[in-house]
This record gives C-alpha cells, structure tokens and sequence, in this order.
C-alpha cells in the first residue's frame, strides 16, 4: 500500500492473521454486550478508514449474538484533527452518523490505538452530532505510545512497538513492519 | 488543463499598475497557466479558475461533498480553520457573495475581518496597496478580494504574505462561482442517477448555454473556463452586442438565436442585465431583451422538465428570467446560493487547511491509512 512521502509499507511479521481477528472481534462483541448488558441504546461507530469495516464485522457478530439490530456509522475526524496545517490533512470519506447520539452509547471503532490523537479528535466530533450517555473505544490493536490520557476499553490485542514501526490491518489480519522508500525512488 | 485559454477583454489596468517595482505577478490572471496555485513560497492563491485543473476542481468537489454533511448536522460547525483569520476586502458592493464567504469561514471556526469601502476612497491609486499592506500587518491567513478592476486580487498577491482568493474582479473572473456553478450541476446529476448505476465524475456530454451579457460578465469567462475543463459542451448566447468579440481560442459557439439552441440543451445559464447596458445603447430596452432573450413563459414551457435553469444572482424577474420561471422545480438557482458556502468552505480549507495538493480526483491516498496514525 502506498503511503505518503512515496513510501511503502514492507511487513516484517504476521501477529494476528485472519481468524484470531475473527476470535478477537467475537470476543469484543460478547464484552460490549456484558457491560453494556445488552444492546439496548448502543451505536456503533467506525473511524474512517481502518475502523469502518472493523465496525461493520462487530455490527454482524453482535446481531448474530443477540438478533439486535445496532445502528452503525462512519466518522471522519479531518476537520478536527490537532495537526491541521503540519501536514496534509484531507478528509477520506463523508461522515454518515444515522443516529442522533444523544443519550447513546457509542462503541468508537478503530484498528490501530498509537498516540491517541485520532481518538481525541473523534471524541470532539462526536460531541457535535448530540451528547452520548457514554462513549467507549473498541481497538483491534493498541501498540502504545500514547501522547493524551485515552484509554481503549476493548482491545484486540496489545502489541509492544518501536515508534517508527508500522501495524496494518488489513481484511488478511494484522500484521508489523516499517515505511521503507519505494525502491523506484532510491 | 486541456484548454488553455486567453482571456480576451480581461483587461488589468489597475488604479496603481505603474508602480515602479511594483509586481511581477501584475496581469499573471490573463496569463493562464502561469496563474497555477503556488508561487515560490508556498501560499497558495485562487486568482482564476485555472488556478485549479479538472481533478483540482473534483478535489474541490469531494471536499464539498464532506461540507455538505457538515452543514446538516446538529451544529454546523468543525474547528479545522481555529486560529485562522480571513479577511473579507470588498472594493465593489456585494452582499451574497461576502456572507457567504464570511459564512464559510465561520462554519470552519476562523475569525473573519470584514473591510468595504466605498468606490470612491479607491480612485486614489495608493490607497489599495496601502489598505492591503495594512490589513496584511494585521497578519491574516487569507484575504477575499473583490473590485470592480480587472486584475486587482492578481495584484494583491504581491503585497500580502496571505492566500489571496478571487472574490469577483471587473469583468475578469469570479472562480468561486464557477466552481459552485459546476458542482449544482453535478450534484443535479448525481441525484438523477439510478441507485447502482455510475455517477458521472464531470460534466462531460452536458450542454449548457450561457445567456445574456457574456462580454462584460466575470461569472461568464470562469465558468466557461470551468464548464469546458469539465467536460460540458458551451455555447455562449446573446445579442451580438453582448457576446465576446472574438471567440479565438475558447472552445465554445455563439449565436444570437436563443430559440434554435433552446431545444439541445441540458442547462439554461442566465446571466443578470445591467440596466445601464441599455443606457450604452448596448441593448434597444429591457422589454426587448426580454422577448428575445429571456426566459419567458413561452420557453421555459417549451423546455423539457430535466433541463436546469440556473443564474448566479441577483436576479432581475421580467429580464433575464420570467417571474414563473424562476421557481419552476427544474431551477437551481437556491441550490446554488446554499452550495456556495460549501465551495467557499472546500476552498478556503483547500488553501489554509489541507496543506498538499489535493488528491488526483478522489479521496484517499493522504492519510496513513493502514491506523500507523490512529
């Protein structure tokens, strides 16, 4: 995958593959509902773009677990983004939040929880489409680092990381890496 | 950019254009291509239209789509601008165009300064390079500028350290106009596609008139611009005395027979008639240009119902357009209005947010992606 500067993403090892996302996104599903015990007033929310179809999955798992129907949207944190101005921030896709929030809790989804800036940003714009009863954050996997007091309430799985590396997620699991040059431009 | 165009009759004689060491940047608007974003430090600039090439204008477009959403939300407002301030410079009266700038900035959490003056303090060449260097020392992010030269936001550019935006300039360009011209079009289009099938990406195989004073009108020359860039096939409709007296290297038609093209096109463009156009012995009376000209009853009935009829305000009802026919449900004209502080929004955050290019036609491609940033 291509990214910015004209690197690319070189994985060095696989740490989750595809069924132990299953297995985690499952055992996810089962916690949201214990503490939340059931899905009454629960809406999901998936960060454009790596958490949408994170989101989507839990949204199935949970309605395969309960026969609960949870109304799912997409956020785009660009316009709220800290960094606006220090680097290209553009937004990826429309936001499309069904609900109103207002007296929900949101289960935020995300695949990758690193300095937290995101989530931050979310938790802002979140504040704009109503005031939820409670917010929680849902993270396939939190590699640490973390630059603001935010904390996942659910998490896939926790992975030691060196700063510079990378954690993809993709639909074939997780795996780490670093940004290399493309070779092309060497 | 395919077309790259002259603009004939731009012409930028400005009340201080003798300056010595002045600015190389004079006159750049009518040079095209040279106009192109970016100068040598990074600031970047919406002079004219080309300023932006065809997947400049959709990047404008998608950024638009997610201001849409924006604008329909509890509160409408983001804080992607805070700490931003834009200055609003209107040397030439104009009421929807600055709320509507102002609106845009407002909606992005930028303060906003607003400096009019009267034409008349300006007949004094020094007095706008001195307004501009003031307000400049003031320190804002991006100035709006409208006059009633030629040329004068091109000129701008030299004495601010700020983004200059074209807010309407003489008979020159008016880009941010253009730009929401095109996207209600495409909009239109978009909401007329069947679920499943493809949205057209341009406005490719449209065919759109513009009526009325296309010599004089700024709206006119930028929305030619970004009519053909996109795709949209124009041709340029008025009495002889109002159409450009040359059409050399603009790839459009003209012709003074409204009612023979009426039939072939899928937009109606009409272009506001100022009264003193008459006076100037350019037009017999209104009642004339009226009958032969305007949307009258008769042909707004004779149109079909998937025809838009446009017109960039304000309108003159019983001159360029019959009463009725502003209303009839085939008009854009208030969705126009609405989508301008969506376009003023994608551009301002275009120039002072964004900080790239933005992306070749779509979303995609800037951020991290695969959550190394989440």
């Amino acid at each position: 995958m291509a990214r910015p500067g004209g690197r690319v993403f070189v994985a060095r090892a696989q740490v989750m593959d595809t069924d132990e996302v299953s297995r985690a996104l499952r055992r996810i599903a089962h916690e949201v509902i214990e503490r939340n015990h059931g899905l009454a007033q629960v809406a999901v929310i998936g960060l454009q773009t790596g958490g949408v179809p994170l989101a989507e999955r839990l949204v199935a798992v949970l309605k395969e677990i309960e026969g609960a129907e949870v109304p799912l949207g997409t956020l785009d944190v660009a316009f709220y983004r800290d960094d606006i101005g220090l680097r290209p921030v553009l937004p990826e896709e429309v936001t499309s939040i069904p609900v109103d929030l207002t007296g929900a809790t949101v289960v935020l989804v995300d695949d990758v929880l690193f300095t937290g800036r995101t989530v931050r940003a979310a938790l802002d714009a979140l504040a704009d489409y109503g005031r939820a009863r409670a917010v929680q954050l849902a993270v396939m996997v939190d590699r640490g680092h973390r630059e603001l007091p935010i904390r996942p309430d659910y998490v896939g799985k926790n992975l030691p990381t060196r700063r510079d590396e990378v954690v993809d997620v993709t639909s074939e699991g997780v795996s780490i890496g670093e940004l290399v040059a493309e070779r092309s431009q060497r | 950019m395919t077309t790259t165009l002259e603009t004939p009759g731009a012409s930028t004689t400005l009340p201080s254009a003798g300056q010595p060491g002045g600015t190389p940047a004079a006159g750049a608007a009518a040079g095209a291509a040279a106009a192109r974003s970016a100068g040598a430090s990074g600031v970047r600039h919406l002079v004219s239209i080309t300023d932006l090439d065809r997947d400049g204008m959709l990047g404008i477009f998608h950024l638009a789509d997610a201001f849409k959403e924006v604008a329909e939300r509890p509160i409408p407002r983001v804080p992607a601008l805070r700490g931003k301030t834009v200055a609003t410079l209107f040397f030439e009266a104009s009421t929807r165009t600055r709320l509507s700038f102002e609106a845009a900035a407002k909606r992005l959490s930028a303060d906003v300064m607003s400096f009019s003056a009267s034409s008349s303090s300006l007949e004094k060449g020094e007095s706008l390079r001195d307004t501009v260097e003031t307000i400049d020392a003031m320190g804002v992010d991006a100035m709006i500028v409208r006059h009633k030269s030629s040329g004068v936001p091109s000129q701008v550019r030299a004495w601010t350290k700020a983004s200059v935006v074209n807010g309407g300039d003489g008979q020159h360009e008016h880009p941010t106009q253009a730009l929401l011209d095109c996207y209600t079009i495409r909009e239109a289009l978009l909401d007329r596609t069947p679920a499943g099938e493809t949205p057209p990406e341009d406005l490719r195989g449209m065919r759109i008139a513009i009526v009325g004073d296309v010599r004089h009108s700024r709206v006119a020359r930028s929305d030619v611009l970004a009519m053909t860039a996109l795709g949209a096939e124009v041709v340029l409709v008025g009495p002889r005395t109002l159409l450009p007296p040359s059409l050399d290297g603009w790839p459009v038609k003209a012709t003074p027979d409204f009612d023979g093209v009426l039939d072939s096109l899928d937009v109606v463009y009409l272009l506001r008639i100022q009264r003193e156009r008459a006076q100037a012995a350019l037009l017999p009376s209104m009642e004339e240009y009226h009958e032969r000209f305007g949307l009258t009853r008769e042909r707004a009935a004779r149109l079909d119902e998937r025809v838009l009829v446009m017109h960039p305000g304000p309108m003159n009802r019983g001159v360029e357009i019959a009463p009725e026919a502003a209303d009839l449900p085939s008009s854009l004209i208030t969705r126009q209005v609405k989508n301008g502080v969506l376009i003023r929004m994608a551009v301002l955050f275009h120039l002072l947010g964004a900080g790239g290019p933005l992306p070749a036609g779509a979303f995609g491609g800037t951020e991290s992606g695969g959550g190394a940033d989440a």
